[in-house]
């Protein structure tokens, strides 16, 4: 036997799988934005809005549960190209898993894919899936002290959206203390309080994934 | 699950260090697990027990875990202290301006192969 010095992180082959894949989605000026919340914080519901409000930009939706094909149906419905993928009881996405399902998906026309991760503010955070963007819904239910419970997934984000904002006369949920506690985990987090049902804030939303669509394709190093 | 997932993509991570190194048998990996790294140590090896047997590579491996501490830094008083026992606010100061600075990796730190 003979010791090996290794040194690595157990999600290092992850990883590298991640980056390739980023790179492989830029050659073909495709952004990937993993969207990761808690169940029940609407996520399909905002993908439904933003599909229905930003006709101009192909949208492709992969939606990963754990059982089910609700979600891909709903999206379906819209008009969108939509897969479902069952994760078969794991708790998160993958770059390994993700791979395989842009390819099942075998999509090089859309613009913009959003992978629906499981629902679940931890481990998602911690695997890279080789997205472009990392954006998080946090719902106005849920409440404010959400960033003190599970600090890494709002560390790893790019971008906050609060959403259900229609629901705050009903709830304690206080934005500006939901964002000072946001912004003390990661001071260069986008916050865009939504409501996909009313359509209050969604156009500053579209407005910044359009910039960041258009600086993905332009090749930029910065996203 | 959580613990699973971990143990698949170390077995991937070990898979490209046989390959790299031609090992035919790991013997033994030492993993090396921060205090605030999210992983039940208890869960984990559970797992590890569970997928070596299906693993012919790991078949025998036993797992050794060294933890790492957390520590924490103070951005306003500029020292640092154990994460576990204050969380985010400085012991010296009472400051929120604090920092992680170790204890959420989960690193392979060597193995013992053939």
């Amino acid at each position: 036997m003979k010791i090996i010095k290794v040194g690595a992180s157990v999600t290092q082959s992850n990883d590298r799988d991640a980056e390739l894949q980023r790179l492989q989605l830029k050659a073909k000026g495709q952004l990937m934005i993993n969207l990761m919340s808690s169940p029940g914080s609407g996520k399909t519901t905002l993908l439904s809005r933003l599909i229905r409000d930003m006709k101009d930009v192909k949208i492709a939706v992969m939606e990963a549960d754990i059982e089910s094909a609700v979600d891909a149906e709903r999206i379906e419905a819209l008009g969108a190209k939509a897969i479902q993928v069952h994760t078969d009881g794991m708790c998160h996405m993958d770059a390994g898993m993700t791979a395989r399902s842009l390819q099942a998906m075998d999509d090089d026309e859309s613009e913009l894919i959003f992978l629906e991760n499981v629902g679940n503010l931890i481990c998602p955070a911690e695997y890279d899936t080789g997205a472009g963007l990392n954006m998080m819904i946090l719902s106005v239910p849920e409440g404010d002290d959400k960033p003190l419970k599970y600090p890494l997934m709002f560390e790893k984000s790019d971008a906050l959206v609060i959403s259900k904002t229609d629901a705050l006369p009903y709830f304690s949920f206080d934005v500006s203390r939901c964002c000072e506690r946001a912004r003390k985990l990661n001071p260069q987090i986008r916050i865009f309080p939504v409501s996909a049902k009313t359509g209050e804030g969604m156009g500053e939303l579209e407005a910044w994934l359009r910039e960041k669509l258009a600086g993905w394709k332009a090749g930029g190093k910065e996203v | 699950m959580h613990e699973m997932g971990i143990v698949l993509h170390l077995a991937k991570t070990l898979d490209e260090t046989a390959e790299e190194n031609k090992l035919s048998k790991i013997g033994r990996v030492t993993l090396q697990v921060g205090e605030v790294s999210g992983i039940m140590t208890d869960l984990f090896t559970d797992a590890w027990d569970y997928f070596k047997k299906k693993h012919p590579m790991l078949e025998e491996c036993t797992l050794e875990l060294e933890t790492i501490p957390a520590v924490t830094w103070c951005d306003n008083c500029k020292k640092t202290y154990e994460t576990v026992k204050y969380g985010k606010t400085c012991p010296h100061c009472g400051s929120g301006e604090t920092w992680l600075l170790q204890g959420n990796e989960c690193i392979i730190k060597e193995i013992e192969a053939e």
